[in-house]
């Protein structure tokens, strides 16, 4: 269980606090306005951004302190989830070893990450050679075999065309699947929330709400909620 | 690459402590010692007779040799010093770092009498300013005469530059207290001030000037080493200002005796003959042989100018503050 | 993006601080050790103020004049591709890495009385100009460091990530919109580091000034420490002089700071850039002018200097050879040191959001005047050792440091972008030490370590440092030996070692310079 134990951030004249849990092995949407603080939450989780006080706790552990690198955590970023000067074999090897000295069974486990993405035979291809859906795909193979028990999306597909993203989404359930892992995912389509996410997490007004079951929440909007979605509240005025 | 460096280093410092025989360490200016100087001739005939190791430690030139050992003071590795000039020996003395040199009187080939308790000179030679003669026709014979010309000279600064400090005195001591007006005259003659020598030599062979401060003996090298007559030197009617250059060794110095020995040995031919010929300067003792060929071919001032060392460095402030004022007009 | 500032890893902490260290002893260190021996400051008089004035005024025209006139070199190499443009890049760094004699050589020989400038305007009936003066000691800086500019500015145009040229394209962007857009930004974020950069380097400068100015009217402060160091023996005097060289390039630094505001391009994939903005008749034109104008100035004298050597250099003399293989190993050994302080000082730097001390501090070396530092280091040595023994080593450790500015301008603004662009991802990956140094680090700073280690090679090659001092006669390196046969009367020979030098200058710098360019990412 993820829990993030009254929590507040600050920057300059921005705040958002945080006091909720996200039960193990679930699938949460973040929705809410632009520059809410989506983004930044992930950033405390992930430990990029520290809290202005509160805890983060994994499975009961605080891991507030802990380095990005250690946090039993995977993220993709909104772009930037490669490095452009390595190979996409390379790329998915950092997710096993960080200093690339890779056993022959670990290359192995490599290629076979990236044949599971649909990537077989692109392991030299370097970025700039791939398209936009290959990268993202690359970068779900290093998580896959990176398999940390939490998984944060950060809109990594916000730029892929709706197949593509939806194809994406389906590829990360499976890979969620395959690893028990927890997933939390930055969304600005309640399509894709009620699709991939039973439970989402409303940030608004310098709050982040608690999960709540996706589909009665859009069926139901709170009203920040619903200015965002373009929705009239069903409750009306 | 970095290991090996200072390896190089450590390894230089152990053979020299590994050598029994006793050294003689002779600081000196950097021309003295490269390829080209009479350093490892010195050297050589040296230590055929002494049974040492003579070995120079270089210090750009006598002004910086000067700096060097009063900044190591009595802590300094020197014997002896060897490459001051006489602007520099009042300071040199005052120190107290130098020791009597207590030789016994020598014949000196000198234009003027050498009496110096604490310094010996090995060799000497006149400023002068030196020209193309297939180029200046009507060579200046005086600064007054150069000053109404139209000819060009490149001079060097006088606080960086050795034969620079020479021509302020040069100046200082023809006109005394018409310098000034002298320097003001020459002002619109003047191409550049150079921080050194070589500087100055290179740009008037490069035809950036008529005339370029250097010495007398300068043609020679021309003369002798490359076959070319066409560069002479001026010889002023108030006279040439002497460059005396001189040797002495440290009072401190662990090796006194073989101090007195190298500078017996200064004087004697087997030193003095190498001089002309890779100074291009005249021996301080004319060797039996006497001077090399295309010597005699070398203007030769009929007065010699030189300001004693006592005085020079009570003169040069005025003389650098006259210069400065007349130049930076 | 709000981005949490990452403590730094306790390797790059000490290796940061014990470069910083060094840094701080060799500057202000030697400085105090002098002063410490001189037993105090003294007054400064009347003439000092004047040179402090001349100072002040020749180095901050050079400075603007070369980087006013490198913009529209280094935009023309940047959207330009034509056969020969590596190797006139790499000749014009050449004027930047001789040592000051054989460039004023060279200077003089186009634009001195009787140069090709004036014959030729002798010939077509126009008076004769003198370059004596102060657009003399302009000139030549501006000929000095010109080549720098354009390298640095090269550098921050190529560090524009091809996507940004592209979605210019995409949106129709003239070359007046890329200005706006991209180029001044970048101009903005680093212009002030370059400018200052080049002001201290005209704050030092003693031989140019004196040689081209023309007399004691051009005296830098420079030349004023020379003076009190070894005309009146004050020592007091040249270190107070010293001091306040220091002084002015902590001011100068610091405001360059104020100014400076990073581009903020963020990264891109490594796509080689293609300019789609350019292809106009009138700018090609233009380009063309830009280049063959530069390209002239500045080779012109390097080719006097190349062809007054050229039919010397078989018969140079033997020590002239050893000289020209110890002063390899000292560019060598210099270059080592240098990365080695460089590099953990650039990422320490880089990973802190803004410009502070620590960038500053690497700016130090420039407002050191050598013979300061060869002196303070001299009596800070002279207890532990002879100096003729560590003569070779020290000298690459001065090289070292006194290259170090340059090479963090260069490695700074790309460590930056390493980090910006990579850090959140390799700090999630776990990406730390050796390996994020080896993976992450040296592959993104290729380039400009490519550039700083030629650099510094040619560098530490040409300049003749704080040897005077530590030289014991036999170790000489090649632009000692240089002098010394300028000193014998041997010009000719000198003008052999003089082209011996700038061809092993100009190849370690080309060498070093191409292994960072080798194999660049598509």
């Amino acid at each position: 269980m993820l829990t993030l134990d009254t929590i507040t951030v600050r920057q300059d004249d921005f705040r958002l606090s945080a006091d909720l849990s996200v039960a193990q092995g679930s699938h949460v949407a973040l929705i809410g306005p632009s520059g809410a603080g989506k983004s930044t939450l992930l950033s405390v989780i992930a430990g990029f951004f520290p809290p202005a006080s509160g805890r983060v706790l994994w499975q009961g552990q605080d891991i507030t302190g802990a380095a990005p690198g250690t946090r039993p955590l995977s993220i993709l970023f909104q772009d930037q989830n490669l490095f452009p000067h390595l190979t996409a074999a390379e790329n998915v090897g950092l997710g096993l070893r960080p200093d690339l000295r890779l056993a022959a069974g670990e290359h192995e486990a490599v290629s076979r990450a990236l044949t599971r993405t649909g990537l077989a035979g692109m392991e030299n291809r370097k970025p700039a050679a791939l398209s936009g859906g290959q990268q993202s795909r690359v970068a779900l193979a290093r998580v896959l075999l990176r398999s940390r028990p939490l998984m944060l999306l950060d809109e990594p597909f916000a730029a892929l065309g709706p197949a593509l993203k939806a194809e994406m989404l389906d590829l990360v359930a499976e890979i969620a699947e395959e690893t028990r892992a927890t997933v939390l995912m930055v969304s600005h389509d309640p399509g894709d929330a009620l699709r991939f996410a039973p439970d989402t997490i409303v940030v608004a007004d310098g709050i982040a709400h608690p999960p709540q079951p996706t589909g009665a929440l859009l069926d139901n909007p709170p009203p920040a909620l619903a200015a965002y979605l373009d929705v009239t509240p069903p409750s009306g005025r | 690459m970095k290991k090996s460096l200072m390896m190089a280093g450590f390894l230089a410092a152990t053979t020299a402590a590994a050598q029994e025989k006793p050294v003689l360490t002779v600081y000196t200016y950097d021309s003295f010692v490269s390829e080209w100087g009479p350093g490892p001739q010195v050297e050589t005939a040296f230590e055929a007779e002494c049974g040492c190791d003579l070995r120079f430690v270089a210090a750009g030139d006598g002004a910086a040799l000067l700096s060097r050992v009063l900044l190591e003071g009595e802590s300094t590795e020197a014997d002896v010093v060897l490459g001051l000039d006489t602007n520099l020996t009042a300071t040199a003395a005052a120190s107290g770092l130098f020791a009597e040199h207590g030789q016994a009187a020598t014949e000196f080939d000198l234009p003027v009498d050498w009496v110096d308790p604490h310094f010996l000179p090995y060799d000497w030679g006149y400023f002068a300013f030196v020209y193309d003669r297939t180029k200046v026709a009507d060579a200046p014979t005086d600064f007054e005469a150069l000053a109404a010309s139209d000819l060009t000279i490149v001079i060097q600064d006088p606080r960086s530059s050795t034969p620079g400090l020479g021509l302020l005195l040069w100046v200082k001591a023809a006109y005394g207290d018409r310098a000034g007006e002298i320097w003001s005259a020459l002002a619109d003659n003047i191409v550049t001030v150079t921080p050194g020598w070589s500087e100055a030599y290179g740009m008037f062979l490069e035809g950036e000037a008529d005339l370029v401060l250097s010495y007398t003996t300068s043609p020679a090298y021309h003369l002798i080493a490359e076959g070319d007559d066409t560069k002479a030197a001026a010889a002023f009617s108030e006279g040439n200002y002497l460059q005396v250059e001189v040797a002495g060794k440290l009072a401190g110095s662990d090796q006194g005796e073989l101090a007195d020995r190298f500078l017996a040995f200064m004087v004697t031919d087997a030193f003095q003959s190498v001089i002309p010929e890779t100074n291009w300067m005249y021996p301080a003792v004319t060797p039996e042989a006497g001077l090399p060929t295309g010597f005699e071919t070398l203007v030769i001032p009929e007065k010699a100018l030189l300001v004693p060392a006592a005085d020079a460095a009570a003169l040069r402030d005025t003389a650098l503050s006259e210069w400065q004022t007349a130049l930076s007009r | 993006m709000a981005d949490r500032a990452q403590p730094l890893s306790l390797p790059l902490r000490v290796g940061a601080g014990a470069a910083a260290a060094l840094v701080l002893a060799l500057t202000l260190g030697t400085l105090g050790a002098v002063l410490l021996r001189a037993g105090g400051a003294s007054a400064l008089g009347a003439a000092d103020w004047a040179a402090l004035r001349f100072t002040l005024t020749q180095a901050f025209v050079s400075a603007a004049l070369s980087v006013l006139l490198a913009i529209p070199v280094a935009r023309a190499l940047a959207r330009r591709r034509f056969p020969g443009r590596g190797i006139l890049i790499t000749l014009l760094g050449a004027p930047f890495i001789l040592p000051v004699i054989v460039a004023v050589m060279g200077i003089l020989t186009i634009f001195g009385r009787s140069g090709l400038v004036n014959d030729g305007l002798a010939a077509l009936g126009f008076g004769r100009i003198s370059i004596y003066g102060f657009h003399g000691v302009v000139l030549a800086h501006v000929f000095f460091n010109l080549p720098l500019a354009v390298r640095l500015l090269l550098q921050g145009w190529l560090a524009i990530p091809a996507e940004r040229f592209r979605l210019s394209a995409a949106l129709g962007f003239r070359p007046g919109d890329i200005a706006r857009h991209l180029e001044r930004p970048m101009l903005r974020a680093l212009l002030p580091g370059i400018f200052v950069t080049i002001f201290l380097i005209c704050l030092t400068s003693f031989a140019v000034a004196l040689t081209l100015g023309g007399g004691p009217k051009a005296t830098t402060i420079e030349l004023a420490i020379y003076q009190a160091f070894r005309f009146d023996f004050d020592l007091g005097r040249a270190a107070t002089l010293a001091a306040m060289q220091l002084l002015l390039c902590a001011i100068a630094a610091g405001t360059a700071m104020r100014f400076s505001l990073p581009s903020g391009f963020g990264a891109g994939l490594d796509r080689p850039v293609a300019r789609w903005d350019a292809g106009a008749a009138t700018l090609i034109l233009q380009d063309a002018a830009v280049l063959t104008l530069g390209a002239a100035f500045l080779l012109a004298p390097l080719a006097a200097i190349a062809l007054a050597g050229l039919p010397q250099l078989a018969g140079l003399p033997a020590p002239v050879w050893h000289a020209a293989l110890r002063s390899l190993g000292v560019a060598l050994g210099s270059t080592a040191f240098a990365l080695a302080l460089a590099l953990p000082l650039a990422l320490a730097v880089a990973q802190r959001r803004r410009a502070d001390l620590l960038e500053s501090l690497g700016m130090l070396p420039l407002a050191t005047s050598s013979l300061i530092l060869g002196t303070g280091l001299f009596l800070l040595l002279r207890p532990i050792a002879s100096p003729g023994d560590l003569a070779l080593p020290v000298t690459a450790l001065v090289n070292a440091t006194m290259a170090l500015p340059f090479i963090l301008r260069a490695l700074i603004p790309a460590a930056r972008d390493a980090h910006e662009g990579y850090g959140r991802l390799a700090d999630s990956l776990g990406l730390a030490g050796v390996a994020r140094l080896r993976l992450l680090t040296l592959p993104r700073l290729r380039r400009p370590l490519g550039f700083a280690a030629g650099l510094t090679a040619a560098l530490s090659m040409g300049d003749l440092g704080v040897i005077a001092l530590f030289a014991d006669g036999e170790r000489a390196t090649l632009p000692l030996q240089l002098y010394r046969l300028m000193g014998a009367y041997r010009m000719a020979d000198a003008a052999g070692a003089a082209v011996l030098l700038l061809a092993l200058s100009l190849g370690l710098f080309w060498i070093f310079d191409r292994g960072g360019r080798a194999d660049a990412d598509a």
